[in-house]
């Protein structure tokens, strides 16, 4: 304070200085509405963080010569925040949102709340034509295509090969492989998603899957909740108490266990392809020794059903310009950009004539492997109540080890039944 | 009862100015009181008002966003769905919980700390700034940093404390941390309110006790505590309305897994992930009306048990 006063020159300086800075702060915002000028029509594009993703926005702006300027807009790391605000603002009827990048999920849900448009003509043509069948599946609602999928996704088993020869091919054999490492003193943990929390749902869909059982029935309108239902359950105990996982298991959600295993205290991790890009930047070293195999199963002679993930772009029902957004998914989402993405930021592509690419061999090596899980992988429960459904079957199997196989799925018979009627408390 | 009443009665019409006789100036400046009040009082009651009952009227209705077409008026169906619900019985008691023990704690780490800062002599203002940092960090910001501390592999307290489990994700830790968590970061809180309140104690009284041969502990009980219960109730009321509805502590450190939701958490997770509007402004309208009770509990058992505020000394 007294020294300012001894040099008042100095301190208009600075009154000065900090006017004019908030003087630029004020204007920014409206130099970026200022953009729409010059008759261009500006499409926000609303998705998760991807890597190199405003490099396809980029392109696809340039094949548009200003028809229009899709703007990326980059929405939180975690999906349940990325619902969360697209959610908002859709039941506020933002029009400021034009193209959503959606988690396979959702589709569901925003197409029961009118907030997505129906997908018809070209588009629609295009999508089911050159799509992989699970994912063209996961953008329909009461078979009509409300999205088109950008990029599918299964989990693989990523294992050393340096501790083991041969890849497990069921649960028993991986946790049994797992405890003899504990006991030779080497890397043994079998790393994956147990947070309460999405993945985790996804973890016990795929074994639900595996085992040939079902959570809800046909329509989406009844908690089934079959025996492979519970077997599913029997086996996620099971993984959870046979002293494998590793501590964190019951807090890890899928960049946890991608850097976990990094580290190299794991001998296994199930998780989804994005992590082999990673694991050759990060720790070549370490990549050297990983190999890839089918998720493992329940039973030795029935292949495994791995959940079906990735997402999708829908457009707004509150968009301005609803048919150039279709346009733009076209750009979006089609060949070019999903090449792009699967070579330079690890996610699958959804059409199967991309896979073929030469250029897919080394930055997806694992590609057979993907494609065969693809083709038969399992969707999830679908209904529009399966955000709700998620986090009652997340907080009733939070943590696994307390599992108790017949009693859970007795009671989340009934918090299903009740999210699925619109009746139900969510924790 | 009775002879508290007849008391009241006496002292009242003790009293050199009863309330119905009221003088011309003194109706005069009332009203002008109440006049100048009344914007105030009018945009409160619009901003608060309105939101309250619109929630109370969603509250009766089945309203889910996912299914738009099946909004339909129940009655009071949903508040029969929320309290016969076990997640909302189990977020009630963790929040009581938490209410409790974070405040008991705080009001003996509070006065501890205010007792200091009261006393310091030498860097009284170091003293004082340095009490009051972890209050004026953002809450989201410090929970973020407990949560790191707390998650293993990377955190130092979680590497110290079990190398071998998660606290985050067991129940018994998860609480003690977020209410560990909790009174770090309001106390100072605490401590500010029950500093003004001891600088209500006039130093005579204090000197005149321990010229009678008052211990430090006798001062403490038989002359702060009784001259600072107004402060101190204060301080306990803004601390219960507070914790009651803690939120941020808990969103960062274990989004209410575990059985870790409270009641603010879990009408969130309804209203906002759940899209059930129905339920969730039931939840809302819950919270409200626990609120009230802890305010109007405080306000009334012991507002008129502190001194300096009994119904006569109060209207004027």
């Amino acid at each position: 304070m007294a020294i300012n006063d001894r040099h008042p020159q100095r301190r208009t300086l600075r009154a000065r200085a900090l006017a004019a800075g908030a003087a630029t702060v004020l204007m920014a915002p409206m130099a970026a509405c200022g953009s729409d000028d010059g008759g261009v029509p500006v499409l926000n594009f609303y998705n998760s963080p991807v890597e190199n993703m405003q490099s396809v926005v980029d392109r696809c702006n340039q094949e548009a010569a200003g028809k229009y300027k899709i703007s990326y807009q980059v929405l939180p790391r975690q999906a349940d925040d990325q619902r969360v605000q697209m959610v908002r603002r859709l039941a506020a009827k933002d029009d400021s949102m034009d193209i959503l990048g959606m988690d396979v999920t959702w589709t569901q849900e925003f197409a029961s709340a009118d907030w997505i448009r129906e997908i018809t003509g070209d588009l629609k043509q295009e999508v089911e034509s050159e799509t992989l069948e699970p994912a063209v599946a996961s953008a329909q609602y009461n078979d009509k295509l409300y999205a088109a999928p950008n990029n599918t996704n299964v989990q693989l088993l990523w294992y050393r090969k340096d501790l083991v020869p041969t890849p497990p091919k069921t649960w028993d054999e991986m946790i049994k492989m797992s405890q003899q490492l504990k006991g030779e003193g080497k890397p043994y943990q079998v790393m994956t998603m147990g947070a309460q929390y999405e993945g985790l749902v996804v973890l016990y869909n795929s074994l639900v899957a595996s085992a040939g059982g079902n959570v809800v029935d046909q329509d989406g309108k009844k908690a089934v909740m079959d025996e492979g239902a519970v077997k599913g359950l029997e086996t996620l105990k099971t993984f959870a108490t046979a002293g494998v996982t590793s501590p964190s298991f019951s807090n890890a959600v899928e960049d946890d266990v991608r850097r976990a295993f990094q580290g190299g205290g794991g001998a296994f991790q199930l998780n989804w392809p994005f992590v082999w890009a990673s694991m050759v930047q990060e720790a070549p070293g370490l990549a050297k020794n990983v190999g890839w195999a089918r998720y493992p199963a329940i039973d030795a002679n029935t292949p495994s059903k791995t959940t079906i993930g990735g997402s999708e772009q829908a457009v707004s029902a509150y968009s301005k310009h609803p048919d150039l957004a279709f346009e733009a998914i076209r750009c979006l989402r089609g060949p070019e950009s999903q090449l792009y993405l699967a070579v330079n930021s690890g996610q699958a592509p959804s059409i199967e004539a991309v896979y073929n690419d030469p250029s897919m061999n080394e930055a997806y090596p694992m590609k057979d492997v993907l494609l065969e899980e693809l083709k038969t992988s399992a969707p999830r429960p679908r209904t529009p109540a399966y955000q709700n459904l998620s986090t009652v079957v997340s907080a009733e199997l939070s943590p696994p080890a307390s599992i108790q196989p017949q009693q859970t799925a007795d009671s989340l018979r009934k918090s299903i039944q009740d999210a699925i009627d619109s009746k139900g408390v969510l924790p | 009862m009775s002879v508290a009443s007849r008391e009241k009665a006496a002292s009242s019409a003790a009293a050199p100015a009863p309330r119905t006789g009221l003088s011309e100036g003194k109706k005069q400046e009332r009203k002008l009181g109440w006049l100048l009040c009344a914007p105030a009082a009018i945009v409160m009651v619009a901003v608060t008002a309105y939101p309250i009952i619109y929630s109370i009227w969603l509250s009766l209705q089945r309203y889910d966003l996912k299914f738009p077409d099946d909004r339909e008026f129940v009655g009071l169906a949903n508040y029969a769905t929320v309290l016969s619900n076990n997640y909302w019985w189990t977020a009630f008691g963790v929040t009581m919980l938490i209410t409790v023990i974070s405040v008991s704690v705080e009001l003996v780490l509070g006065m501890g700390l205010a007792l200091i800062m009261h006393r310091t002599i030498i860097g009284r203002g170091l003293v004082r700034t340095s009490a009051l940092i972890p209050y004026g960090i953002v809450t989201v910001v410090a929970a973020f940093s407990w949560r790191y501390a707390w998650t293993p592999g990377t955190g130092y307290l979680a590497n110290l404390f079990s190398p071998e489990g998660a606290p985050l994700t067991e129940r018994a830790s998860a609480l003690a941390i977020i209410i560990f968590a909790e009174i770090w970061k309001t106390t100072p809180f605490m401590a500010l309110l029950l500093m003004a309140g001891l600088a209500l104690v006039p130093d005579d009284l204090l000197k005149a006790a321990s010229m009678d041969g008052a211990s430090w502990w006798q001062r403490f009980t038989k002359v702060m505590l009784p001259v600072m219960k107004p402060a101190i109730l204060v301080a306990l009321l803004f601390r219960t309305l507070d914790a009651f509805r803690i939120f941020d502590n808990i969103y960062v450190l274990s989004a209410g897994a575990n059985e870790t939701s409270s009641v603010s958490m879990i009408a969130y997770n309804n209203l906002m992930r759940g899209l059930n509007l129905g339920i969730g402004s039931t939840m809302s309208v819950l919270i409200f009306l626990t609120v009230a009770i802890i305010a109007f509990v405080f306000v009334k058992l012991f507002g008129t048990a502190a001194p300096g505020s009994s119904d006569v000394d109060g209207r004027r």
